[in-house]
């Protein structure tokens, strides 16, 4: 049986959801700095994979907040 | 598992406005979330300038420039002089009887004018007390992460040219 009251249900996935996006872009964050010093010092080299990993992570972040989006939704319109 | 969100019949403002106060927590997660998103995008389109910047990167060309006469400098003692441009001051400074070494004096941290501390023998940033070795520019102490970019030195005819730059990456 849910206890969960109808007006917080989906508020745990949401939240949960949120906190893996900060998560994520702290690591990109941490990703741009990396790349941008190294490029400032003449490696040239660390841009290429610099950028994929950084799409992968906004795909990633992407992701989740169309499901954010969709819980949002779906729970309160009932 | 769908990801996208059916078309809302309802009005685009009943979305972002909720007419009942417990819904405000969805609404405002999904915001905060969107600005996350965005966030993140603006960290990919860094990423992305550094790689465009990096694909279409040209060597620069630096002029041969005479900077000093050999016997201009004492030991010890130390020339600041403009190289390739006139926007990028540089020290010159002569280590030993034969030998002088040349850097950017801007701090790879953020810029600051380095000097020579003759007695450390090294080049220190008054700033943040960033530390860089004369052998070779490397850091020795302090926060910035890179080495002053070093001139490549030629000595002809009693004349020191500075030739090029080395270690610069932008």
């Amino acid at each position: 049986m849910n206890t969960n009251p109808p007006q917080n249900r989906g508020l745990t996935a949401i939240d949960g959801a949120m906190a893996l996006i900060v998560l994520l872009l702290i690591v990109q964050i941490w990703l741009l700095s990396a790349t941008l010093e190294s490029y400032l010092a003449g490696h040239r080299e660390a841009a290429v994979p610099g950028a994929i990993i950084s799409g992968i992570l906004f795909a990633a972040c992407l992701g989740l907040y169309l499901f954010v989006d969709r819980i949002d939704s779906e729970v309160r319109k009932g | 598992m769908k990801w996208f969100r059916k078309p809302s019949s309802a009005p685009l403002w009943q979305d972002e406005f909720p007419v009942f106060t417990a819904d405000e927590r969805y609404v405002n997660r999904r915001q905060f979330t969107k600005f996350l998103t965005l966030t993140s995008f603006a960290m990919l389109a860094g990423n992305l300038w550094i790689l465009a910047r990096s694909l279409f990167h040209r060597s620069p060309s630096y002029p041969r420039q005479p900077i000093a006469a050999a016997d201009e400098v004492a030991v010890g003692g130390v020339k600041v002089f403009a190289y390739p441009t006139a926007e990028d001051p540089c020290l010159l400074v002569r280590t030993g009887s034969d030998s002088y070494v040349a850097y950017s004096q801007k701090c790879t941290h953020l810029s600051c004018a380095v000097y020579y501390a003759k007695e450390e023998n090294r080049l220190e940033c008054p700033c943040h007390q960033g530390f860089f070795s004369i052998a070779d520019g490397s850091v020795l102490q302090g926060p910035p992460q890179r080495a002053l970019p070093r001139v490549a030195l030629e000595m002809k005819g009693g004349q020191l040219l500075a030739v090029r730059m080395e270690g610069e990456g932008a």
